[in-house]
C-alpha cells in the first residue's frame, strides 16, 4: 500500500505538515485561514514533527500490515480496511480508553479530548481522496507518498 | 472441514477473523452461553453508568456473523468436550461435531469463601447480565461495598459513583490496583478516587456479608463494619476451565497452550482469558486476562486452524485504563523484584504525574505511566522487541520521549517498516 515516508535529511523542522494536517481535519476542511482564525477548538495534529537540532522528521501512523492497534482496541473501533490497508478509527464508537496508545509501537496516536474523548490518528487523508495534505504541502519534499520507501526505490 | 468455536468475545472473534483470512468457505459454528451479539466486555462499566448505550456496545457490527459465514448458537451452554469423538456436548445433551475446535470461554469471577454470599444484591461484575441485574436494583443514594480494588473493582466503583451511589472499596493488599501499580502510583490514584467520594479500606478483607434475605452491610476482618445496599465481589478472575475438566486437555491454572495456541490435544486450540500462554517478560507460562492478548491469541489460533502456520509470542501484562479522567498505562513488571533490576522514576504527585521504567540487563521489562500516557506504546515495543537500551537509557524518562531519542539505526529500520516488515 502507499504510505508516507519521511526523509529526515530533507526535513527543515518547519512543522508546516502539522499545520496542514490540522486544517485538513478541521471543520473548515483544508482552509488554513478559517481553521486558525475561526475554529475556536481546532483538532490536534495527527502528524508529529520530532526534533533534536539539527535532526528533525515527521512521523505519523505507519498503517502497519499487522496493525496492533486494531487488535487491541477494546471496542472494535480501530480498523484496517482490507482493501486499502488504511487504518482508521471509527470515532463515534471510540471510548478514549487509550489501549491503542499502549500498543502502537510508533507513538502515532494522539489523544483528542476536545469533546467526547477519541483516539486521533493519520487517515492518509482518505476522505480527501488524493495525496495526503502533509505531503502536498511540505516545502522541501521531505515527505514522500509511495508504495515503498525512497531508500529502497532508489536502491540505496 | 468444520470449525467450532466456544465463546463469543475477543478471543472468539479474533479466531473468526483469523480463519476467514485463510478460509472463506468452510462452516464455522460459534457457541456461546451469553444470549447477546458479541459485545465489548470492558464497556460494561460504561453501560452501567449510562455512558454507552446497549446498542453501542457491539464489539463487531450487526452483520458480522453473516458476513463471515458464522452460524451462531447464542444462549447455548457447552458442558463438556469429548476429544475422542471430536464433539462438543451441550447442556441439553446434544452434540456438535468438530474438525477443529477453539475453546475461548474466558474468565469467571473468583469468589473467596465468606459468609453471606447467598444474600440478595450480592453481585459479580464481568458480564452484561451482571450489569442488568445491578441496574434493576440500584438507586441514587444507595450504599455499595466493593470487594477488591483491582481493575474490575475500581471500574465498578467508578460506574456506581457516577450513578450517585456512595461507594466503599475493601482491598486485601496495601494499595489499589496492586497488580498494575506500585505503592507511589497507587497512592496518587487512590487520592484521586477519594476526591470523587470513594472510601477505601486497605489491608483487610470481608469476614461476612450481613443482613437477612437482602444485604444490609459487611463486617471486615479489621473489626469495622459498613452498611450496604449492594455488594460487588471483584477480587479477581480465574480461567473458565469447567468444560474441559473431564477431558484429556492439559490444564494448569488455565488451559495450557503453545505459541500456535494449540492445546495438548490435536485439533483443539484455546485462546484468551481461559489459557495459560507464554509470558515473554516473566519467561514462563502465565494467565493474562487482558483483551489484546485474547484477540491476538484468538487470531493466531484461527490462522492455524485454517492451515496457515502462525505464532503469537508477544504476550505480557499490559493495561491502559482511566478513572474519572486520570489515565494510566502500565506493562510488564511494575515493581523491582530484587537487586538485578534497575529502576528509573520521575514523579510529580501534585500533578498526578508519575513515570517509572524498570530495566533488567539494559532491557526494559516494565513501566508505569500516570497521566501523561502519550506515546507509551514506544516503550511497550522496547519490551516486546527486547531492545538493549544501554545507549539511550537516560532519555527514557524524558517528557515527550520519542523516535528522535532512539539511535538512528533503530529509528530508521523501524520507520521503514510497516509495508515491508
Ligand atoms: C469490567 C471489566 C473491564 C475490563 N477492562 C479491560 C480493559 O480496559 N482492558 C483490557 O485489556 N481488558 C479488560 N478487561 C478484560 C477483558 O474483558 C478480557 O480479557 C477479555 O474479554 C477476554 O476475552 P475472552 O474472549 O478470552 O473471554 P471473555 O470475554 O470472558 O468471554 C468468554 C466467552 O465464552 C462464553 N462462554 C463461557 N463459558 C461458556 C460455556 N460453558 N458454553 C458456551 N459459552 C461459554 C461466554 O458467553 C463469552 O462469550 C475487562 C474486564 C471486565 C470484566
Ligand atoms: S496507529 Fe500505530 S499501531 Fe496502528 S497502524 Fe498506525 S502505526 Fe500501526
Ligand atoms: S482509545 Fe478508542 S480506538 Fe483506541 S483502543 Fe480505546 S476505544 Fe479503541
Amino acid at each position: 500500500m502507499k504510505r508516507v515516508y519521511a526523509r529526515e535529511e530533507y526535513c527543515v523542522g518547519c512543522k508546516l505538515c502539522e499545520i496542514h494536517c490540522i486544517a485538513a481535519h478541521s471543520k473548515y476542511k483544508n482552509d488554513l485561514i478559517k481553521t486558525f482564525k475561526k475554529d475556536t477548538n481546532p483538532p490536534v495534529s495527527r502528524i508529529l514533527v520530532e526534533e533534536n537540532k539539527p535532526v528533525s522528521f515527521a512521523l505519523q501512523c505507519r498503517h502497519c500490515d499487522d496493525a496492533p492497534c486494531t487488535k487491541a482496541c477494546i471496542v472494535g473501533a480501530m480498523q484496517k480496511d482490507p482493501e486499502t490497508g488504511i487504518v482508521t478509527n471509527e470515532e463515534d464508537r471510540c471510548v478514549g480508553c487509550w489501549t491503542c496508545i499502549l500498543v502502537c509501537p510508533y507513538g502515532a496516536i494522539q489523544r483528542d479530548e476536545r469533546g467526547h474523548k477519541v483516539a486521533s490518528k493519520c487517515d492518509l487523508c482518505s476522505e480527501n481522496g488524493k495525496v495526503p495534505a502533509c505531503v502536498e504541502h511540505c516545502p522541501n519534499r521531505a515527505l514522500e507518498y509511495g508504495e515503498e520507501p525512497f531508500y529502497l526505490a532508489k536502491g540505496k | 472441514m468444520n470449525y467450532v468455536i466456544i465463546g463469543n468475545s475477543a478471543a472468539a472473534i479474533g479466531a473468526v477473523e483469523g480463519i476467514r483470512q485463510v478460509d472463506k468457505t468452510n462452516p464455522i459454528v460459534l457457541i456461546s452461553d451469553e444470549p447477546y451479539h458479541t459485545y465489548s466486555r470492558p464497556l460494561i462499566s460504561y453501560y452501567l453508568a449510562g455512558k454507552v448505550a446497549e446498542d453501542k456496545m457491539l464489539y463487531r457490527k450487526h452483520d458480522f456473523y453473516e458476513k463471515n459465514k458464522v452460524t451462531t448458537m447464542l444462549g447455548t451452554k457447552v458442558v463438556a468436550v469429548d476429544t475422542g469423538n471430536k464433539e462438543v456436548v451441550l447442556e441439553n445433551d446434544e452434540k456438535v461435531p468438530y474438525d477443529k475446535l477453539l475453546i475461548a470461554t474466558g474468565s469467571v469471577p473468583f469468589i473467596p469463601p465468606m459468609a453471606g454470599l447467598d444474600k440478595n444484591n450480592v453481585f459479580t461484575f464481568i458480564k452484561m447480565d451482571d450489569i442488568k441485574a445491578i441496574k434493576e436494583v440500584v438507586m441514587v443514594g444507595n450504599k455499595a461495598v466493593i470487594i477488591g480494588a483491582g481493575l474490575i473493582g475500581l471500574k465498578a466503583a467508578e460506574g456506581l459513583t457516577n450513578l450517585g451511589v456512595d461507594v466503599t472499596v475493601v482491598e486485601l493488599a496495601n494499595r489499589v490496583l496492586p497488580a498494575i501499580l506500585d505503592e507511589d502510583a497507587a497512592g496518587i490514584v487512590q487520592a484521586h478516587l477519594e476526591k470523587q467520594g470513594i472510601k477505601f479500606e486497605l489491608n483487610t478483607s470481608v469476614e461476612a456479608i450481613t443482613g437477612s434475605e437482602k444485604v444490609e452491610g459487611v463486617s471486615l476482618k479489621n473489626g469495622k463494619s459498613y452498611a450496604a445496599d449492594i455488594v460487588v465481589v471483584a477480587v479477581g478472575v480465574r480461567p473458565n476451565t469447567e468444560i474441559v475438566k473431564d477431558s484429556q486437555i492439559a490444564v494448569s491454572r488455565g488451559i495450557v497452550i503453545n505459541d500456535y495456541c494449540q492445546t495438548s490435544i490435536d485439533d483443539v486450540y484455546a485462546a484468551g482469558d481461559v489459557t495459560e500462554g507464554y509470558d515473554i517478560v516473566y519467561a514462563q507460562q502465565r494467565v493474562l486476562p487482558i483483551l489484546p492478548n485474547a484477540y491476538n491469541q484468538g487470531e493466531t489460533a484461527g490462522l492455524n486452524m485454517a492451515g496457515k502456520i502462525s505464532i503469537f509470542n508477544g504476550g505480557f501484562a499490559m493495561n491502559s485504563i482511566g478513572f474519572f479522567g486520570l489515565p494510566m498505562i502500565t506493562a510488564g513488571i511494575i515493581k523491582s523484584e530484587d537487586e538485578n533490576y534497575e529502576v528509573l522514576v520521575k514523579s510529580v504527585p501534585e500533578q498526578g504525574y508519575y513515570k517509572k521504567i524498570i530495566l533488567k540487563d539494559n532491557v526494559v521489562v516494565g513501566y508505569i505511566y500516570l497521566n501523561k500516557v502519550d506515546r507509551a506504546g514506544i516503550v511497550t515495543s522496547l519490551i516486546k522487541d527486547k531492545i538493549n537500551v544501554a545507549d539511550f537509557k537516560e532519555v527514557l524518562l524524558k517528557d515527550g520521549f520519542g523516535y528522535i531519542d532512539l539511535p538512528q539505526e533503530l529509528r530508521k529500520s523501524r520507520l521503514l517498516r510497516g509495508g515491508i516488515a
